[in-house]
């Protein structure tokens, strides 16, 4: 097998999980300009959910999808409802202080509960093993996870481009003002779209661990990777979030494969040069 | 010095940096751990160190507005700087000091021209990738900086030649609350200078500031490079008076103790850092037996807590609560509003 291309489709695999943990914080923040630095923190409690399940309910694996978006978006409408709400004018180092603080207790409060080692969790045998084709080797997971991720975005897109609740998101991040000033409420649609986005990220921590692993470092590790896809792709662009996410995965995928002993500074460099030459994001308007 | 009366400005700067008798107690009390708490002068030093980088990101985070979520980048280069020389043969602290402070001045000079370009997002982004970056070539140059080991072989000479660096932290704590003392004159003197003025309307309203024909740019350049060698200077005191660096001290958790430390005390004050950096690092030590893990719980509480109902500190909080006192004495009957 090509080692080239072994190397893209595990990036474009890993670029899917990304997206997914990602393109939620994107549309918030481009809307509300709320600053969620938490945003991992309900990826990992949707990889902690399908655990759960799998482990102690004994649950088949893809059951436990729905329940881990379902689960997250519930916890993120409370935390919304509760604390993020009071700062959306607060300015981003009050926004930033907040979901730091969930960020630390969310690591701690999963080191209680489940400990500090990597969570085990048995994939079904139709989903282990790989595919050949074409002289390739595939392995079965990945091209799942592509599958799924895919028709989520596609999902996505026919929801914000087609739909009238995406027509009163586009114009929500747009220009949030004109939006309540034509009666569209923009509170009630906020808190909706987060549901959606937490429960997205829920689905991508829990589609990650058999790829990612999970362990209670998960929220601050894989952190840094989705405020990169934002930061690039620019705020509230779901097209931008996805080619921000593939490039970062194949980007990092090339750095492991490459050059292991640089570590992740491959990926830091690039996201630096591309916030400096353009702060607004790859399809940034802002 | 000269004493001028001249109205405006001027005056409300100078009444400003007139000394006030609770600053003058606040040092003196820094004097106590020597005769009450002997045994407990190597956490002094800590917090005296603490309370330096606290300092450096007040000067930015709290007079200027500049978010930072990467400032452990200067106090990571200043304390393997001091490592660095110190292994190779020259322990001489004060020289030392002046040598790490320089370095982190370097690269907060150069990278403060990345820094003056950005707002909001984008800045947090940059602060918390260079950080990153930075602590990811100390792992990779793992020849240089020992790696995930850290720096082995640290030997600080005597001070001044003749004092030796005991192991009850007498010289420790007395070297780091000297150059605490010294450090923090100076950032006093800047904040309250017309310079310290300007960096306040930036605060405020970074778009006007150049309207009134002020360079912010090079505003923001001149504090962002004197808080990177200060954080640089903590950095260099701490690998000297516990002769020890890792990958830790460049890390993100630094970055962020440094900001619940001064967002506890009250940023945009300058008795704010030195407040939090004491309650925090004393809190620590006491819930030492505690695993870190858990005690980030806590952390994590108190900033969402800080946050919610105290946005400007404890200093802030006892401003606030200060002020309605004194409203309340004023107007008779007092004020039941709540």
């Amino acid at each position: 097998m090509l080692p080239v291309l072994g190397m893209l489709f595990d990036g474009v695999a890993y670029g899917m999980l990304l997206f997914l943990m990602s393109v939620g914080l994107s549309v918030t923040l481009g809307m509300m300009n709320f600053v969620n630095l938490a945003h991992c923190s309900f990826a990992m409690l949707g990889g902690y959910v399908t655990v759960t399940l799998m482990n102690d309910a004994g649950w088949p694996f893809f059951a436990t999808l729905p329940i881990a978006f379902v689960a997250v978006a519930a916890a993120s409408v409370v935390l919304e409802r509760v604390f993020f709400r009071r700062f959306y004018h607060a300015g981003e180092l009050p926004q930033c202080l907040l979901t730091i603080g969930i960020v630390f207790v969310s690591i701690a409060a999963a080191a209680y509960i489940y400990g500090t080692d990597q969570q085990p969790v048995q994939l079904p045998d139709y989903l282990q093993g790989s595919l050949h084709l074409m002289g390739l080797d595939f392995a079965v997971y990945r091209l799942v996870l592509i599958a799924i991720a895919l028709a989520i975005t596609v999902l996505l897109v026919v929801t914000v481009e087609a739909t009238r609740f995406g027509a009163k998101v586009r114009a929500a991040v747009n220009n949030q003002r004109m939006a309540r000033g034509l009666g569209i409420d923009v509170d009630t649609l906020f808190a909706v779209t987060f549901a959606l986005g937490s429960g997205l990220a829920g689905l991508g921590g829990a589609l990650a661990i058999a790829m990612l692993g999970l362990d209670p470092s998960f929220a601050l590790t894989y952190l840094i990777y989705v405020l990169i896809v934002v930061a690039v792709g620019g705020l509230g662009s779901i097209a931008g979030s996805f080619a921000a996410a593939m490039l970062l995965g194949v980007v990092d995928m090339a750095g492991k494969y490459y050059i292991p002993a640089f570590g992740s500074i491959l990926i830091y460099v690039v996201m630096l040069a591309m916030i400096m030459a353009r702060p607004a994001g790859l399809f940034g308007r802002r | 010095m000269t004493t001028q009366t001249i109205s405006g400005p001027h005056a409300v700067l100078q009444a400003q940096a007139r000394w006030r008798t609770a600053e003058i107690a606040f040092w003196l009390a820094t004097l106590l751990p020597f005769v009450l708490a002997p045994d407990y002068l190597v956490l002094a030093s800590q917090v005296a160190i603490a309370a330096l980088f606290v300092l450096s990101l007040d000067l930015i985070l709290g007079f200027s507005g500049i978010i930072s979520l990467g400032h452990a980048a200067y106090f990571g280069v200043g304390a393997y700087t001091a490592g660095l020389i110190s292994v190779h043969g020259w322990g001489e602290p004060l020289s030392g000091l002046v040598i790490a402070g320089t370095a982190s001045g370097i690269l907060g000079y150069v990278t403060s021209f990345i820094i003056a370009r950005f707002r909001h997002l984008a800045l947090i982004m940059i602060t918390l990738g260079l950080g990153l970056l930075l602590q990811e070539a100390a792992n990779a140059a793992s020849w240089l900086t020992g790696g995930f080991d850290g720096l082995q072989g640290i030997h600080t000479w005597p001070l001044f030649g003749r004092i030796d660096f005991d192991l009850y932290g007498y010289t420790a704590y007395s070297y780091a609350l000297a150059v605490l003392f010294v450090v923090f004159v100076a950032a006093r003197r800047i904040i309250h200078s017309p310079f310290g003025l300007a960096l306040r309307g930036i605060r405020e309203n970074g778009a006007r500031m150049p309207a009134i024909g002020a360079p912010t740019h090079s505003h923001i350049r001149t504090i962002y490079t004197i808080a990177a060698v200060i954080a640089g200077l903590a950095g260099a005191l701490l690998s000297q008076t516990t002769a020890t660096v890792s990958l830790e001290a460049l890390g993100f958790q630094r970055s962020a103790d440094v900001l619940v430390m001064l967002i506890l005390g009250g940023a945009g004050r300058l008795y704010g850092g030195l407040i939090g950096a004491v309650v925090y690092m004393v809190a620590r030590d006491q819930f030492s037996g505690l695993n870190p893990q858990f005690w980030y719980f806590w952390i994590g509480l108190l900033l969402i807590g800080v946050v919610m109902f105290l946005p400007n500190g404890i200093l802030g909080g006892l401003a606030f609560a200060a002020e309605r006192l004194k409203s309340a004495a004023r107007k008779r009957p007092p004020v039941s509003a709540p």
